[in-house]
C-alpha cells in the first residue's frame, strides 16, 4: 500500500491533538475551512473501481471539535470515504490525513489510537460477553482494559456487562458497538447511522453523549440518512453525490446558498382568504396555498419580514402563523435533484 | 509486526474454540478412534486388544489422513471471508493493527486450538496405553502425533489461504472441499494412473519428488518410514529413495507446506 505524500517544501504549522501527531496544511482545499487548523484533511481523494469512480476528487476539512455531517443517497460514496478516511481502503489518487499523519502511512497505528468507529450495522462477537468485547478491543487498541466498565456505563449498558453479545437487542448491540468505540478516550470518531436500531430514548441519551463529547473537544464525522435527526446537531456537512461533494457548509449557509423558499402557513377563517392574497398581492411571494383553514404562502428569504408585516396588518384576523425553514431534507434534495 | 496484536487475535480465536467445546469435541473423536483402532484394529483376522504399536500407528496414519485435514479445512476456511461477509471485518481492520498481523494471529490461535485437540486427543490414548508401551515405541507414538499436528496446521494453512482469496463463505466452502479431495483422494490416484499409463516407464524418477507436492503423501512418508514393521504395508510410499526419507528434512517440507500457503495468504490480503 504506497503512502501518497504532500509535496515535501509546503509550510505545515501545526495543531496538537494531544497523542503527538501534528496537523500541518495550509493550501486552501476550497471548503471555506482552513484546512491549517483542520484535524482530518482528504485531498483530492479519489476511489475508482474500473470504470466505477466511487469517491471521485473529495477534498474535505474538518476541524477539532466539530460534528461534521456527511449525507448523500445509497451509493452516493459516503461509506467509501469513511473507509478511505480510516485507511481501510487505499485512495486510487489523493491523500487523506488524520492529525497530520497520512492514515495508511507509516504513522498508521498512532493515527488509528486517535480514532473510534463505529461501523454501520455492527457486528460483534455472540460468544463474548459485553465486558469481554470491551477487553478485546481494548487490548487491540492498546487500552487498559479497566476502561471497558466505564465505556459500558457511558452507553448505559453496565447492567448487561456480563451477558453475551447473542442475547443483546439490535439496539444494545449498537450501543456496545459505541461503546467500543469511546474506549481510549479518542479524539476522533467516526460514526456510521450510529443511532440504526436504537430506540427514540436510546437515540436522546447518543446525542446526549455526543453533546458532552464535543465539550470535551472530540472531532465526529457522523453519517445518517435521518436528515431530521442530524440537521440541528451538526456543526457542518458534506453532500455526496456520485463520488463528489456536492456542497459543504452549515445547515443554513446551505439553506442559503439555496436559495430555498421559507413557507408560511397562516391559519385564518375561511372568509379571510381573500384578504390574505389581497395584503401579500404586492409582495414577491412564490406561491399562495388555500387549503382548509389555512394559507400556504411560499416566499424568498429576502422577502420574510414584508410577508410578516403585511400580515400583522391583517388586524387580528389572522388566528396562528408558522414560519418553516427548508429542512435539511428540501436542502438535500435542492443539491441532489 | 507487534507480537502483542498478534497474540490477542490468536487468544481470541483459541478461546472461541475452548468455549464452544470445538476443541472437546476434536479431542473426544481423535482419542475414540485412536482406541477403538488401538484395541479393535486386527478384529478382523479374529484378535481383540492391544497388539503393537507399528500396526497401531499404521492404522491411525490412515484414518488421520482423511480426517485431520478435513478438520482443519472446515476449521480454517472462513477465518477472513467469515469476517468479511458478517461484517466485522472493517471493524477489526480499524484497529492499531496490520493486515498480516491479523491473518497471522487468526492462524496461530486456530493452529493452537487444533494443536491442542490432537495433543490431548492422542494423547490421552498414549497415556492409556502407557503401560503396554516401551520407550522406543513412546517415541514412535509421539512422532506421529507431532507429524499429526504438522499435518493439520498445513491444512489449515491452505484453508487460511482459501478463506482471503474466496469471494464469499459458500465458494470457500466449495473451495475447502474441493482441496481436501485433490489432496486426500485424487492426488494419489493421479500419480498412480499416470505410472500405469506409462507403463512405468515416465517419471519414476520423480515420483516422489512429487509426493512432497501433497502435505498428507508427506506425512504419510514420514510416519510409514519411521516404522520397518509397516513399510512393506504401503505401495507408493515405499518406492520413496531412503536419502530423502530423513525425518528431519520432511519435516522441514512440512513446515514449507505450512509457510507458503500463509505467505501468499498475507501478500493477498495486504492487497
Amino acid at each position: 500500500m504506497a503512502d501518497i505524500s504532500l509535496a515535501p517544501n509546503k509550510p505545515q504549522p501545526d495543531v496538537s491533538l494531544g497523542s503527538g501527531l501534528e496537523v500541518g496544511f495550509s493550501a486552501d482545499l476550497g471548503t471555506g475551512t482552513d484546512p491549517a487548523a483542520a484535524v482530518i484533511v482528504t485531498r483530492g481523494a479519489r476511489k475508482h473501481y474500473g470504470a466505477i469512480r466511487a469517491v471521485d476528487g473529495v477534498d474535505l476539512a474538518v476541524l477539532p471539535g466539530e460534528l461534521f455531517g456527511l449525507i448523500g443517497h445509497n451509493g452516493a460514496g459516503k461509506s467509501t470515504l469513511f473507509k478511505m478516511m480510516l485507511g481501510l481502503i487505499p485512495a486510487t489518487a489523493g491523500e487523506i490525513r488524520i492529525g497530520g499523519a497520512l492514515v495508511t502511512g507509516a504513522n498508521f497505528r498512532a493515527v488509528r489510537r486517535t480514532v473510534g468507529y463505529l461501523p454501520e450495522n455492527v457486528v460483534l462477537y455472540d460468544n463474548l460477553t459485553g465486558l469481554e468485547t470491551l477487553h478485546f478491543f481494548s487490548r487491540l487498541k492498546g487500552v487498559s482494559p479497566r476502561e471497558s466498565g466505564a465505556a459500558l456505563e457511558r452507553v448505559g449498558l453496565a447492567d448487561a456487562a456480563k451477558r453475551r453479545v447473542r442475547e443483546y437487542s439490535k439496539g444494545m448491540r449498537q450501543r456496545l458497538g459505541f461503546a467500543q468505540a469511546l474506549l481510549g478516550n479518542p479524539r476522533i470518531l467516526f460514526l456510521d447511522e450510529p443511532t440504526t436500531g436504537l430506540d427514540p430514548e436510546a437515540i436522546r441519551g447518543f446525542y446526549a453523549i455526543l453533546r458532552q463529547l464535543k465539550s470535551e473537544g472530540v472531532t465526529m464525522v457522523i453519517t445518517s440518512h435521518i436528515l431530521a435527526e442530524i440537521q440541528e446537531r451538526v456543526d457542518r456537512l458534506a453532500i455526496m453525490t456520485a463520488g463528489k461533494v456536492q456542497a459543504i457548509g452549515t445547515v443554513q449557509a446551505l439553506r442559503e446558498q439555496m436559495d430555498l423558499p421559507l413557507r408560511f402557513t397562516v391559519r385564518v377563517a375561511a372568509e379571510d382568504f381573500a384578504a390574505v392574497r389581497a395584503a401579500l398581492g404586492h409582495l414577491p411571494v412564490s406561491a399562495i396555498e388555500a387549503s382548509g383553514e389555512h394559507v400556504t404562502v411560499h416566499c424568498q428569504r429576502e422577502a420574510k419580514m414584508a410577508v410578516i408585516e403585511a400580515l400583522a396588518r391583517l388586524d387580528g384576523r389572522v388566528l396562528d402563523l408558522t414560519v418553516r425553514e427548508p429542512s435539511l431534507e428540501d436542502v438535500f434534495f435542492g443539491f441532489s435533484d | 509486526m507487534e507480537i502483542s496484536q498478534i497474540a490477542t487475535i490468536a487468544g481470541k480465536e483459541f478461546w472461541d474454540r475452548i468455549r464452544n467445546r470445538w476443541v472437546l469435541a476434536v479431542a473426544i473423536i481423535f482419542t475414540a478412534f485412536a482406541l477403538v483402532i488401538a484395541y479393535f484394529g486386527a478384529a478382523q483376522q479374529g484378535a481383540v486388544g492391544f497388539r503393537s504399536i507399528e500396526v497401531t500407528i499404521a492404522s491411525l496414519v490412515s484414518l488421520v489422513i482423511y480426517l485431520i485435514p478435513l478438520i482443519a479445512l472446515v476449521l480454517g476456511f472462513d477465518a477472513i471471508v467469515g469476517e468479511r461477509e458478517r461484517g466485522s471485518l472493517d471493524l477489526l481492520l480499524s484497529m492499531p493493527i496490520t493486515r498480516g498481523e491479523l491473518l497471522l494471529g487468526k492462524y496461530l490461535g486456530l493452529a493452537a486450538a487444533l494443536t491442542f485437540s490432537t495433543v490431548a486427543g492422542f494423547g490421552l490414548v498414549a497415556l492409556v496405553l502407557s503401560a503396554q508401551l516401551d520407550v522406543n515405541a513412546l517415541f514412535h507414538y509421539f512422532g506421529f502425533m507431532a507429524s499429526s499436528v504438522l499435518l493439520g496446521c498445513a491444512f489449515l494453512s491452505l484453508a487460511v489461504m482459501l478463506s482471503v482469496f474466496a469471494a464469499d463463505r459458500t465458494r470457500a466452502s466449495g473451495l475447502a472441499i474441493a482441496m481436501w479431495f485433490f489432496f486426500v483422494l485424487v492426488f494419489d490416484l493421479l500419480l498412480l494412473g499416470a505410472l500405469v499409463v506409462s507403463g512405468g516407464q515416465w517419471g519414476g524418477e520423480i515420483f516422489p519428488y512429487l509426493l512432497l507436492l501433497n502435505p498428507a503423501d508427506v506425512f504419510r512418508i514420514l510416519n510409514i518410514f519411521a516404522l520397518e514393521d509397516v513399510r512393506t504395508l504401503y505401495g507408493l510410499a515405499t518406492v520413496f529413495p531412503p536419502a530423502l526419507a530423513k525425518p528431519w528434512l520432511l519435516g522441514l517440507v512440512m513446515l514449507a507446506w505450512i509457510a507458503a500457503p500463509l505467505a501468499i495468504a498475507t501478500w493477498r490480503f495486504r492487497k
